[in-house]
C-alpha cells in the first residue's frame, strides 16, 4: 500500500489563542514496499507528519491519502512506533504484543499465536513471559516492533525508534530492523534527526525545513544493502549523501 | 542473530542482589526491636522513679492488668471488634467513592476544573469537625462515625485518582486509539492499570485515616467502639484504659495497612523493586 500527502498544511491553536503552523503545504509520495525518511531540525513537524498518517488528527488544508483512501481515523492499515517503546508495563512481552490485536476481534488464540510469531522474528523467543523493565532498551524497542507487525499494518511508521538507544545497539538494532522490513515488504516512514541513519535505511530521503515545515529536498539514495545498514555504513558514498542532506539542513550557517 | 546474546545481560536476575539487601534487613530488624525493648523499659521503670503517679501515667504492667480487666468486665473484645468492622466499612466504602469519583472526573476536564476549588475547599476542611453535625442529622448511632471515616477516607484516594489520571501517558492513550479501542478500553486497559500505583499510595494513606475517623465519631457520640472507651476511660481518670484503647486502635490501623501494602506487592509486582 502507498502513502501519499496532497499539500497537507496543519496548524493548532496554541494555548494562548495564536496559531501555530506546524507543516506547510506538504507533498510527498511513498510506494508500496519503499523505504523513505523523513529528516529535518527539531520542531520542523516531523511528528506531526507521524500523527496525520496514524489518523490521530486530520489535516487543516489538503489530504493524507493511504493506498488512494483519505485517512479520516486510526485504521488497521498504520502502524507506528515511537523513540519510546510505550510497552505496558503491567503486562508481560507477549501480551503486549498482543495489545493491537484485542480490538480488533482477533480470536485469543490466534492473538497469542501471532504475537509469538511476531516474538521469534524479532528475535525475542525465550522472553514471552519477561515483563518490560526486565529488559534492555535494545530488547524493548524490538518488543515493540514486533506489537507494531503483529497487526499486520501495510504502513510502518517509525518515530526516531533508535534514538533513544547507545551507539552500538543502535547499529544493531538497525540492522535487525531493516532486515525484519525488507523480509516484510512492509511500505515504511522514517522520521529521524540522525542523517547517517537516513542514509543507511531508507531508498529516499525528504529533507524537511525549519517550521513551518516544507519538504525543501528529495535524495534517492542509489546504494545496494538497504535490508543490511552495517554493510552500507562502510561505503564511502554515505557520507557524500550525508553531505547533500547536511547543505539542505543549512546547518553551516547556523555553526558559530 | 549475534546482537540477541550481547543484549541478554539487559534482563538480570534479581535474586544475585538480594542478598546483601537481607542482612541488611534483619539488622535494622534487630534494632528496631531492640528500641522497642528499650522504651518499654523506660516506660515501667521511668514514672514511678519520677514519682509520676499511676493517673496520670501507668506502667507497662498496670496497662496489662487493666487489659485483662477490661477484657472480663468492659467486654473489650466486642469494642475492639466493633472498631474495627466500622474502620474496615468505612475504609471501604470511602476509597471506593473517592476512586470511582477519581476516575470520573479524570475522564472529563470540563468537570475537574468546575469541581476543583470546591474539592480542595473540602480537602482542607477538617473533616473530623462534621462528627458533631453528623450526631445531629443521624442520632447516636453508627451511622456518624462511619459517615466520618467515609469522609476523611474519600479524599487521599480521590485526590490520588485524580492526579494520576491527568498523568497518564498521552503517547500510550495515542497509542491505544490507533488500535481502535473503545472509550471504554482505553480505560479499562491503560488509564486505570496506569494510576494503579497512585491508586495504592491513596489507599495507604487513606487506611490510616480510617482508623482517626472512625475513632473521633465514637470519641463524640455512642457507646461502642474503642473510641468510647477513650471517652469513657478518660472520665474516670483511667489513664491506663485510655492507654490500652490507643494501643489496639494503632493495631487496628497497622494491621489494616500490613494487608494494604500486602496487596500493592502483589498488584505492583511489574515494578522494578528500587521503586517500591
Amino acid at each position: 500500500m502507498a502513502l501519499e500527502f496532497r499539500s497537507v498544511s496543519k496548524e493548532f491553536t496554541t494555548g494562548t489563542g495564536q496559531n501555530l503552523v506546524a507543516v506547510k503545504d506538504i507533498s510527498f509520495r511513498v510506494n508500496e514496499g519503499e523505504f523513505v525518511s523523513v529528516v529535518g531540525p527539531s520542531g520542523c513537524g516531523k511528528s506531526t507528519i507521524l500523527s496525520m498518517t496514524a489518523g490521530l488528527y486530520q489535516p487543516t488544508r489538503g489530504e493524507v491519502l493511504v493506498s488512494d483512501e483519505p485517512v479520516s481515523g486510526p485504521n488497521a492499515h498504520v502502524g507506528f512506533m515511537l523513540q519510546k517503546d510505550l510497552l505496558l508495563p503491567w503486562r508481560d512481552i507477549v501480551s503486549n504484543i498482543e495489545f493491537g490485536l484485542e480490538a480488533r476481534g482477533v480470536a485469543r488464540a490466534e492473538r497469542r499465536d501471532r504475537a509469538m510469531a511476531e516474538l521469534k522474528r524479532c528475535h525475542l523467543a525465550g522472553f514471552e513471559n519477561h515483563f518490560p523493565y526486565q529488559l534492555s532498551g535494545g530488547m524493548r524497542q524490538r518488543a515493540a516492533l514486533a506489537r507494531t507487525l503483529a497487526i499486520k499494518p501495510e504502513i510502518v511508521l517509525l518515530d526516531e525508534p533508535f534514538s533513544a538507544l547507545d551507539a552500538q545497539t543502535k547499529l544493531l538494532l538497525q540492522n535487525s530492523f531493516a532486515r525484519t522490513i525488507s523480509e516484510t515488504g512492509k511500505t515504511t516512514l522514517l522520521i529521524t534527526h540522525d542523517l547517517a541513519e537516513a542514509v543507511l535505511m531508507s531508498d529516499r530521503i525528504l529533507v524537511l525545513s525549519e517550521r513551518p515545515g516544507t519538504v525543501v529536498a528529495e535524495i534517492k539514495v542509489d546504494l545496494p544493502h538497504r535490508d543490511e545498514p552495517l554493510q552500507r555504513r562502510v561505503m564511502p558514498e554515505v557520507s557524500d549523501y550525508a553531505g547533500q542532506i547536511f547543505k539542505h539542513l543549512k546547518l553551516e550557517e547556523k555553526a558559530i | 542473530m549475534t546482537q540477541v546474546g550481547s543484549m541478554e545481560t539487559g534482563a538480570k536476575a534479581p535474586a544475585e542482589v538480594a542478598k546483601p539487601v537481607m542482612s541488611s534487613q534483619s539488622k535494622t530488624y534487630l534494632a528496631s526491636l531492640a528500641l522497642l525493648v528499650l522504651v518499654l523499659l523506660a516506660w515501667q521503670f521511668l514514672p514511678p522513679a519520677l514519682g509520676v503517679p499511676k493517673f496520670i501515667i501507668p506502667t507497662v504492667t498496670d496497662c496489662l492488668i487493666e487489659m485483662k480487666r477490661m477484657l472480663l468486665q468492659e467486654g473489650l473484645v466486642g469494642h475492639t471488634l466493633s472498631t474495627a468492622l466500622y474502620t474496615v466499612l468505612g475504609f471501604a466504602i470511602g476509597s471506593l467513592l473517592g476512586a470511582v469519583i477519581g476516575y470520573l472526573l479524570g475522564m472529563s476536564e470540563f468537570w475537574e476544573k468546575v469541581l476543583s476549588p470546591y474539592i480542595l475547599a473540602l480537602q482542607i476542611a477538617p473533616k473530623v469537625a462534621f462528627a458533631p453535625l453528623f450526631i445531629m442529622w443521624f442520632g447516636y448511632n453508627a451511622m456518624p462515625k462511619l459517615l466520618v471515616t467515609v469522609l476523611i477516607v474519600f479524599f487521599p484516594v480521590l485526590v490520588n485518582v485524580l492526579q494520576a489520571m491527568r498523568t497518564v501517558d498521552r503517547d500510550l492513550v495515542n497509542l491505544a486509539r490507533a488500535y481502535n479501542l473503545s472509550r471504554w478500553g482505553i480505560f479499562m486497559k491503560v488509564e486505570m492499570p496506569s494510576t494503579l500505583p497512585n491508586l495504592m499510595a491513596g489507599l495507604r494513606i487513606a487506611s490510616t485515616l480510617a482508623v482517626i475517623g472512625v475513632t473521633v465519631g465514637e470519641l463524640v457520640g455512642g457507646n461502642t467502639g474503642l473510641g468510647f472507651l477513650i471517652s469513657y476511660g478518660g472520665g474516670q481518670a483511667n489513664a491506663a484504659m485510655v492507654f490500652n484503647a490507643i494501643v489496639l486502635l494503632t493495631v487496628i490501623g497497622f494491621l489494616l495497612y500490613t494487608v494494604l501494602v500486602r496487596i500493592e506487592e502483589r498488584v505492583l509486582h511489574y515494578l522494578p523493586k528500587a521503586q517500591h
